[in-house]
C-alpha cells in the first residue's frame, strides 16, 4: 500500500507545527503556501503569547486561570473543552518553543522574563522583544527546513490552493493548487488536509493583517460543503496606526509594559501632547476600569475609544487617542522600554517620523483577527477535571476535524478557542497548540484501515475537479468586463468597514448586504481582467481571491445582522438608537442574551448562499457569568 | 522624519523596470500617481493596480511584486529604489520627495543579483537553500516535552536575538560586491545565521559541519570585507561582527582540523 502523505496549506506557526509534529512521526508532509513560508502573517505577532509559568504559579495563577480568563475574555461562546485542553498544554508549548532556540526575553539570572497582557493580573505572557510572532515562527520554519532537508517535508511555495478533492463518498483525499510562477494548476493527493490558513482581514480593506490574509483558502473549503463557525466576531485591536495601505499594529504589550490611553479633559485641546499637564488628561480607560485599566480585554478598549471619539474628545482628526509611553506618564526609564518594545517603536518611528518614547503615539482601532472560521469537531475527554479530565481526548480524529471527513482546520482559520473575543497573546498559543495536538489525531485518522487511501481514489476525481479549476482560470483570464478586480475589492472593504466592525446596526449591515449581492453581480457580469498573462500573473489570483471575499462576507453579514445581542466583540445597536450619541454606548446597545444566544452561529453554502443553523456551546466546566472587569464609573 | 504635508503637491512619477517572463528582454514605463500624505512605494503600486495605465495614458497589466507583511518585517518586498534594494513598504514617499523634492522621479526595478520572475519579483530561492546547506536549525531531541531549554543569561539573549532578526530580504546580497548571479558565494546573510546557529548551546552540536561550508567553496574566504553589507541591512543586524566572528572560528578550525588530520 502506498505511504499516506497529508498536505497542510499555510505555513504560518498553526501550518508549520502541523507539519513538523507530523513529520516526527514519520509522516511525509506536503506543505503549501502564498509566500515562503517564512514570510506567513505570523511574523508579523508582537506582543508575545501566553502560559502559566512557575511564577504566576507561586502567585496563585494555574492553567485553570488561564482557561477560566479565555473563556471569560471570550465571552463564553468558546467550547470550553478545547480551551481548557489548550491552557493545560501551553506550558509545554513555551518550554518546546525555548528548546528550538526562541530567543525569548531573559530576567538577568537567565530564566524567561514575563509580561502583562490584556484580560488578566498575572503576567503570564512570554516573548522576544516586540517581535514574538517574527522569532516563533522562525524558530518553526528552521524545523521544517530540517525535515525538508530530511525529505519528509515537501514545500510548495508560491502556490494557490483552489480546492479540496472529496471522493465519490465525501472523504477529503487531496487538492487542487496553483503554482503561481507558472500559472499550471494540478491535482494532489493527500489521505488528510489540513487548512491552516490564516485570516481574512483584507475582506475590511484596511486591517493590521498582511495583504495576503483574504481568507480565500477557508472560502474555497466553504464553497466545497465545510461549515464556518462563528464568522461574525472578528475582533478590532484598539490600537492601530491609521494606514491607507495598512492599519499598523501597535500591541497591547505597549499597555501591558506601562502604555497608558488618555485625551485630552478639554474638547479638541490644541496643545501638543506633551505640553498638557496631568490634571487635564483622561486616563478614561483607568477612570472606567480601575482593576484592569488599560488592560482591559480589546473589545472593551475598542468600544470606550470609539465612544469618547464620538463625544468629541479625539485628537488629530477626532478619530484618534493618545497612547502614551514617555517617561512622564509612565516613570518608566527610557532604556528599559526601548529593549522591551524595540520592535514596535521602530515601526512608529518609521511609519510616522516620531520617538513614541519621546512623544505620545496617536492610535486608533483596526480590523485585527478572526475569532470565526472553518467550524472543526473535538472529542471531549469525559474524566473528572480532578482525574485529569474535562479537556480533549488525545489522539481522536475527531479534534479540529471540519465536518468534511479528512479535512481538518488549525489556528486562525479555525472557530474554536476565542469564543467571541480573543485575549492578547493566545493567538500564537492556539496556532501552535493546533498545530501540535493534531498531530496524533491525523495520524489516528490515517491509520484507521476502513477509510482505504487517496491512492485509491479514481484518478477521474481529481481530473474532475482539475478541470474545474482550469476553466475558472481561464474564464477569469478573459474577463473583458469595465470592473477592475481592485476597486471592487476597496468597495467591499470599506463597507464592511463602516458597518461591521465597531459598532453594528441592523439597518446599515442590511446595506452593506446589499452591496455585496450587487458587487456579486459585477463580480460574475463585468469583471475586467487588466492582465492577460499566463505567467505570474498576480491580478488573477487577487481576482479569485476577491470571488471569495464577497463571499466570506455574506457570510459574516448575514451572521451578525441575525444575532440580535451584544457579546464580545459582537456589539450591536437597534436601529432607532444608531444615532442617539447622547445615550452611554453601553446603555444604548442590545445586551448579551444568553437565553437566546449562547450558541455557536453554523454557515453552510446552499444555493450559491450562506445559510445560518446554530448549535450549542459546550459550557460544562464553568458557568457563564457577566463580563464587566470591575467597571465603575458610568461612562461620562 | 515626514516633511511638511501640502495638499496641492504635484503627483509622483514613478520610473518602473519591468520584465514579462524570465527570458524576455526588460523595458522601462513611467507612471503618473496623485499624492496623498504618508504613501509609501507600496501604496502607489496598490494604486497602479487599481488605475493600471502609463503616464501617457497607455493601458498596462499591474505591476508584480512580492508583498505580505508591510511593516518591513516579512521580508517580501525588496527592491532598488532610487539604485538602493531595501523594502518598498517602509520606503515613504515624503521622506524620499524630502531629500531629493517633490518633482524628483523615483526608479523602482527588481534586485539585480537574483532571476527576475516577472516585474519586481526575483526568485530568491538561493537564500534559502543555503540556510538548508548550513543545517539552519536547532538540532532538538523532538517534539514532546522534555522540559525548558537551555538557561541563557541575558547578554547572550541579547546577541542571539539581535542575529535572529534577519529576514531573508537580500539587501545585503544585492549590496555585496562579491555576490552574482552565477558564483555560488553565500554572502553576510549565512554568515550571521552561521554564528546565530553556532552560538546556540543545542545549535553547537552541528558546528563544525557548519564550518565546513564557510571553508568551502563560495565561503568566508570570498568575502572582500567591503562591508557594503551592514550598511543596506534594514534590521541593523550587526553583520560586520558576525564576518569577523566567522573568521576567527575558521581559523581555528583549521588549525585543529589539521591537527587532527
Ligand atoms: C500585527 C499583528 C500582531 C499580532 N500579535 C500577536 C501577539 O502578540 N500574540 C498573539 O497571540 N497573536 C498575535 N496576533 C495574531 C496572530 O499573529 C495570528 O493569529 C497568527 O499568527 C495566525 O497564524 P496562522 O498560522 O493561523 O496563519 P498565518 O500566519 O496567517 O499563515 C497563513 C498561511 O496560509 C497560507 N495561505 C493562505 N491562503 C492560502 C491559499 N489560498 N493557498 C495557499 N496558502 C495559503 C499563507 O501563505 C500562510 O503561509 C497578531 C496579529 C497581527 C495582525
Ligand atoms: S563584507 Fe563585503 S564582501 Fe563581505 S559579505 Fe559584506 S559586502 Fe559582501
Ligand atoms: S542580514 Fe539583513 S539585509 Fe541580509 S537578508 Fe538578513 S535582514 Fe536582509
Ligand atoms: S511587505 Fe513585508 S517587508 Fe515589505
Amino acid at each position: 500500500m502506498a505511504q499516506k502523505r497529508v498536505i497542510v496549506v499555510g505555513g504560518g506557526l498553526a501550518g508549520l507545527s502541523a507539519a513538523m509534529k507530523l513529520a516526527e512521526d514519520g509522516i511525509p508532509v506536503d506543505l503549501f503556501s502564498l509566500v515562503p513560508v517564512k514570510r506567513s502573517h505570523s511574523v508579523c505577532a508582537q506582543g508575545g503569547i501566553n502560559a502559566c509559568n512557575e511564577v504566576a504559579r507561586q502567585q496563585g495563577y494555574s492553567e485553570w486561570e488561564h482557561f477560566e480568563e479565555t473563556v471569560l475574555g471570550g465571552d463564553f461562546l468558546a467550547n470550553q473543552p478545547p480551551v481548557y485542553e489548550m491552557a493545560k498544554m501551553a506550558p509545554d508549548v513555551i518550554n518546546l518553543l525555548d528548546r528550538m532556540g526562541v530567543p525569548f526575553n531573559r530576567t538577568a539570572e537567565g530564566f524567561r522574563d514575563l509580561r502583562l497582557f490584556g484580560g488578566s493580573l498575572y503576567k503570564r505572557t512570554h516573548f522576544a522583544g516586540a517581535t514574538t510572532g517574527q522569532q516563533l515562527l522562525y524558530a518553526l520554519d528552521e524545523q521544517c527546513r530540517r525535515w525538508e532537508a530530511a525529505g519528509l517535508i515537501t514545500k510548495y511555495e508560491f502556490w494557490d490552493f483552489l480546492s479540496p478533492v472529496l471522493s465519490d463518498n465525501g472523504v477529503c483525499s487531496g487538492i487542487v493548487a496553483q503554482d503561481l510562477r507558472t500559472m499550471q494548476i494540478r491535482a494532489f493527493r493527500g489521505d488528510a488536509v489540513i487548512i491552516a490558513s490564516g485570516g481574512n482581514g483584507l475582506i475590511f480593506g484596511q486591517s493590521t493583517m498582511s495583504v495576503i490574509c483574504s481568507g480565500s483558502a477557508a472560502a474555497r473549503c466553504y464553497t466545497a460543503g465545510a461549515r464556518l463557525g462563528n464568522p461574525e466576531f472578528m475582533q478590532v485591536h484598539p490600537t492601530a496606526i491609521p494606514g491607507e495601505d495598512k492599519c499598523r499594529l501597535m500591541s497591547e504589550s505597549a499597555r501591558g509594559e506601562g502604555g497608558r490611553i488618555w485625551v485630552p479633559k478639554k474638547k479638541g485641546d490644541a496643545r501638543h501632547a506633551n505640553d498638557i499637564p496631568e490634571g487635564e488628561r483622561d486616563y478614561f480607560l483607568e477612570r472606567i476600569y480601575p482593576k484592569y485599566k488599560n488592560i482591559v480585554p480589546r473589545d472593551i478598549a475598542t468600544r470606550e475609544i470609539f465612544y469618547i471619539c464620538e463625544q468629541g474628545y479625539g485628537v488629530g482628526n477626532g478619530q484618534m487617542v493618545y497612547l502614551d509611553l514617555t517617561e512622564k506618564a509612565t516613570g518608566i526609564k527610557y532604556e528599559v522600554l526601548k529593549k522591551k518594545l524595540g520592535g514596535i517603536l521602530e515601526i512608529y518611528e518609521k511609519f510616522v517620523g516620531v520617538d513614541p518614547l519621546h512623544e505620545p503615539m496617536k492610535i486608533y482601532p483596526a480590523v485585527h483577527y478572526a475569532m470565526g472560521g472553518l467550524w472543526v469537531d473535538f472529542a471531549k475527554d469525559g474524566r473528572p477535571v480532578e482525574q485529569g479530565g474535562g479537556g480533549m481526548e488525545k489522539g481522536n480524529p475527531r479534534n479540529q476535524m471540519t465536518n468534511i471527513p479528512g479535512l481538518y482546520a488549525a489556528g486562525e482559520a479555525d472557530f474554536q478557542y476565542h469564543g467571541a473575543n480573543r485575549l492578547g497573546a493566545n493567538s500564537l498559543l492556539s496556532c501552535i497548540f493546533t498545530g501540535l495536538f493534531m498531530g496524533p489525531s491525523v495520524k489516528k485518522y490515517l491509520s484507521d484501515v476502513q477509510k482505504g487511501s487517496a491512492a485509491d481514489v479514481n484518478a477521474f476525481v481529481y481530473e474532475t475537479r482539475l478541470k474545474d479549476q482550469q476553466k475558472k482560470y481561464e474564464t477569469l483570464l478573459k474577463a473583458s468586463g469595465d470592473q477592475n478586480p481592485y476597486l471592487i475589492h476597496r468597495e467591499l472593504g470599506k463597507s464592511m468597514s463602516d458597518n461591521c466592525t465597531i459598532i453594528r446596526v441592523n439597518k446599515r449591515m442590511k446595506v452593506t448586504l446589499a452591496l455585496i449581492d450587487e458587487l456579486k453581480n459585477r463580480y460574475q457580469t463585468r469583471l475586467g481582467m487588466p492582465d492577460g498573462s499566463t505567467w505570474t500573473n498576480q491580478t488573477l489570483t487577487f481576482a479569485r481571491a476577491t470571488g471569495d471575499m464577497l463571499l466570506l462576507s455574506e457570510a459574516i453579514t448575514k451572521a451578525a445582522i441575525a444575532r440580535d445581542e451584544s457579546r464580545g466583540a459582537h456589539f450591536k445597536v437597534p436601529d432607532d438608537k444608531a444615532d442617539r450619541h447622547d445615550i452611554p454606548l453601553d446603555e444604548r446597545a442590545f445586551q448579551r442574551d444568553d437565553a437566546n444566544w449562547l450558541k455557536t452561529t453554523l454557515v453552510t453554502y446552499k444555493d450559491q448562499r450562506a445559510e445560518l443553523s446554530y448549535e450549542p456551546v459546550d459550557t460544562s466546566l464553568v458557568k457563564p457569568r457577566p463580563r464587566t472587569y470591575g467597571k465603575t464609573a458610568a461612562v461620562k | 522624519m515626514t516633511v511638511p504635508q501640502t495638499q496641492n503637491q504635484p503627483p509622483i512619477v514613478f520610473n518602473i523596470k519591468r520584465q514579462d517572463k524570465p527570458d524576455s528582454m526588460p523595458y522601462w514605463q513611467t507612471f503618473s500617481v496623485p499624492y496623498r500624505p504618508n504613501m509609501n512605494v507600496t501604496s502607489v503600486l496598490q494604486y497602479i493596480s487599481a488605475y493600471p495605465q502609463t503616464a501617457e495614458g497607455e493601458k498596462t497589466a499591474p505591476i508584480n511584486y512580492d508583498v505580505a507583511c508591510l511593516e518591513e518585517v516579512c521580508g517580501s518586498c525588496t527592491m532598488l529604489i532610487n539604485g538602493v534594494a531595501r523594502q518598498a513598504c517602509s520606503a515613504l514617499i515624503d521622506q524620499m520627495r524630502g531629500e531629493k523634492g517633490a518633482e524628483a522621479t523615483i526608479t523602482i526595478e527588481p534586485m539585480s543579483k537574483f532571476p527576475v520572475v516577472r516585474d519586481l519579483i526575483v526568485d530568491r530561492t538561493r537564500m534559502f537553500e543555503n540556510l538548508k546547506r548550513i543545517k539552519g536549525w536547532i538540532p532538538v531531541d523532538g517534539y514532546y516535552n522534555l522540559g525548558a531549554g537551555p538557561k541563557i543569561e541575558p547578554r547572550k539573549q541579547d546577541s542571539l536575538y539581535a542575529l535572529s532578526r534577519c529576514m531573508t530580504c537580500g539587501c545585503c546580497l544585492e549590496a555585496c560586491p562579491q555576490f552574482t548571479l552565477e558564483n555560488a558565494f553565500v554572502g553576510a546573510q549565512i554568515f550571521s545565521q552561521v554564528r546565530y546557529f553556532n552560538m546556540h548551546p543545542t545549535g553547537k552540536v552541528d558546528a563544525d559541519e557548519r564550518m565546513e561550508v564557510m571553508m568551502g567553496d563560495g565561503g568566508i574566504t570570498d568575502c572582500g570585507n567591503a562591508q557594503n553589507c551592514v550598511k543596506v541591512c534594514p534590521k541593523e543586524i550587526p553583520l560586520t561582527e558576525s564576518i569577523g566572528w566567522i573568521g576567527r572560528k575558521a581559523t581555528v578550525y583549521a588549525v585543529k582540523e589539521f591537527l587532527v588530520k
